[in-house]
């Protein structure tokens, strides 16, 4: 049971200037299971591995339950971690792998033995307990991984893409066990992915990291509903949102030839911006086909069964954009289609500089 | 470095190149019985007499173990065959031993923690093979005349360390490079001293590497001759110095060589065949992914 904070905790490598994590702040609560994410190179794994003590923090501390353990070795932290390749220990087999730490801090065989069954029992591993870790497989040596960091019961679980090495199927499946057994457990869990899916479904709360810079940290749907800038706004949501770039004229709004309605705070704010550049956001499920709008060319369908995306090529501003319209998955649209398309939902706009302009 | 993998099952080939692919396999099996002929031949010598050794080849004789008890008896006064193979057993031994636990070190802190410039420090380890030997004899016997080493076992011991360290070092480097580094990390988070992720987490999976390093080691000590000659030529000398004392300087000395030199092979022979089930890898499988 542990909070974790990190304070202003930079990690700049040896013959780097630009620091892969710049002085984050974040603060996970006990039991919760916080995702960390962004696409390669964001420092979510480099955020990770300064939590786990593999990586120096050369600014800021972390703390855990308000210990400082920035200069602490992993052993000292009290954490387990999970690994994308699992790193089971190939001479050993899965009951001395679960064991191996409780053997290093000295605990007698039999209860060793006891704790490795009930972990094992926990992870349906009971039957594989003689085996060595080649003799097994992907999914089962993943239950591994997670079996040797449960044994412990360390302060907090670290996850560096736990679910990447996994089929698509069986990634889904162990994804809602492993937010079931986060949630049985009562772990605090940090949990680094790439896949915005796997962030969306499991995260208590989500980080969003870009170049090393935390982005917004909220509650998946707070994330979804009022991204704070525009890379936040790209990133989350499958397929993404639509941003189209466009030019305030007499103090409006307009994209793709459809006039933006703003609240009052939105329009003071936009006829604020000294540049007239903004971004106008809009979901694929907040555009609607219909007999009002403007018209578009289909040039694209991706049918899912359940839903539809259309991606739609329209006029804007003087060129071509290509925007992507939710349909019913039953929907007799094809490739060449004309149709008409308006607005039905929230709308985003980002300033100048990508962030958010209030309500 | 692989150097020797588990042997793949020969797969059929289709298409085109099936012909050539049959006229490689013949080509390799020439040039492989090519390089065993010599010991062959050898071998067959061992058991012959002098006369069938020394006459042109045939291939059916008496075959006879005499050379061997010939070779072996004692030799009055010179160096003889237990000696020689006494005290090359302890030489090798030990120089092996101290190249392993020496360069075992120093190829972890190569692979796994490298320090600034350190491929500049692995140059430097093999550039003191880049001297022939024969350029340094001078001062190495010098030297260990004025420490009173001369035919002496340890001056070889000291000689064969040094010569393989850098060999050893190199190997170990490329088998240590090859340990994922998550798995020394996950040791280190399971509370896992240093000492510890060597002896129970990177040594388990480069025991192929090690049994290949020092099988190596093993064969070079063993069959180093031209410093047991120069330092140690008399009666604390090795196999090598023992086999060429076979060479008369009168009568006929083939059969009695042959011999003596399949003496000399037998136990580099054992080395390799217990080495090699140690070699086979396929450990490290299963680590990651």
């Amino acid at each position: 049971m542990a909070e974790v904070r990190y304070e202003a905790a930079s990690r700049i490598y040896p013959g780097s200037e630009i620091p892969a994590v710049d002085s984050l702040n974040l603060d996970i609560e006990d039991g919760e299971l916080l995702v960390l994410v962004g696409p390669s190179g964001s420092g979510k794994s480099t955020a990770l591995r300064m939590l786990a003590g593999l990586e120096t923090v050369n600014e800021g501390g972390i703390f855990i339950n308000d210990v400082d353990v920035t200069l602490k070795p992993p052993q000292d932290r009290d954490i387990a971690m999970v690994f994308q390749n699992y790193a089971l220990y190939p001479s050993m087999t899965v009951a001395e792998n679960m064991g191996f730490a409780l053997k290093q801090s000295g605990v007698p065989k039999a209860q060793r033995m006891e704790q490795v069954r009930e972990a094992a029992r926990i992870l349906d591993l009971e039957p594989y307990l003689d085996r060595k870790p080649k003799n097994l497989s992907g999914g089962q040596r993943q239950r591994v991984a997670m079996g040797r960091a449960i044994v412990r019961s360390p302060q907090v679980f670290l996850m560096d893409e736990p679910l990447s090495n996994l089929d698509a199927k069986l990634r889904v499946q162990t994804r809602t066990e492993l937010a079931d057994l986060q949630a049985r457990l009562g772990v605090t869990m940090v949990y680094v992915t790439h896949d915005q899916v796997e962030a969306m479904t499991m995260g208590h709360r989500v980080a969003v990291l870009k170049d090393g810079i935390l982005q917004q940290v909220d509650a998946p749907r707070t994330l979804y509903n009022a991204p704070v800038n525009r890379f936040v706004a790209g990133f989350i949501g499958s397929p993404a949102m639509n941003l189209v770039d466009t030019e305030r004229i007499d103090g409006s709004l307009n994209a793709i030839g459809l006039p933006i309605e703003l609240s009052p705070g939105v329009a003071a704010a936009v006829a604020a911006q000294s540049e007239p550049e903004f971004t106008v956001g809009v979901r694929p499920e907040h555009l609607a086909v219909g007999s009002e709008g403007v018209d578009g060319e289909v040039s694209v369908v991706e049918a899912l069964g359940s839903e539809s995306f259309l991606h739609v090529r329209v006029q804007h501003q003087g060129g071509e954009t290509i925007v992507v319209v939710r349909e019913s998955g039953q929907s007799d649209i094809a490739r060449g289609d004309r149709l008409k398309i308006s607005i039905n939902g929230p709308v985003h706009i980002f300033g100048a500089d990508g962030e958010r302009l209030a309500d | 470095m692989a150097l020797l993998t588990r042997a793949p099952k020969a797969e059929p080939i289709l298409g085109q190149n099936r012909v050539v692919a049959h006229l490689l396999a013949l080509l390799t099996w020439i040039i492989g019985l090519l390089f065993f002929f010599p010991l062959f031949w050898l071998v067959l010598n061992g058991f012959k007499d002098e006369a069938d050794a020394n006459a042109s080849p045939k291939l059916f004789f008496e075959p006879t173990l005499d050379r061997f008890s010939e070779v072996t008896e004692d030799n009055q006064g010179l160096l003889s065959f237990t000696e020689a193979f006494g005290n090359s057993f302890w030489i090798v031994l030990i120089s092996t031993t101290l190249v392993m636990a020496l360069a075992i070190p120093a190829a972890y802190a190569l692979a796994i923690r490298p320090m600034r410039k350190w491929r500049d420090v692995l140059f430097f380890f093999i550039s003191t093979k880049f001297l022939p030997i024969v350029g340094a004899i001078m001062p190495i016997w010098i030297i260990a005349r004025d420490l009173d080493l001369l035919g002496t076992r340890t001056v070889l011991v000291v000689l064969y360390t040094a010569m393989n360290l850098p060999l050893a070092v190199w190997m170990l480097r490329s088998f240590f490079a090859e340990v994922p580094k998550e798995l020394i990390e996950a040791a280190q988070i399971d509370g896992c001293s240093l000492m510890g992720q060597i002896r129970q987490v990177i040594l388990p999976i480069v025991a192929p590497g090690l049994a290949a390093t020092a099988l190596l080691c093993v064969i070079f000590a063993w069959n180093e001759f031209f410093l047991a000659v120069q330092l140690n030529p008399a009666g604390a000398s090795t196999m090598p110095v023992w086999v060429n004392s076979q060479q008369k300087f009168q009568g006929q000395f083939l059969a009695g060589l042959s011999a003596a030199s399949v003496l000399a092979t037998f136990p580099v022979v054992i080395a390799g065949w217990v080495a090699q089930k140690r070699m086979i890898r396929g450990l490290a499988m299963g680590a990651i992914k």
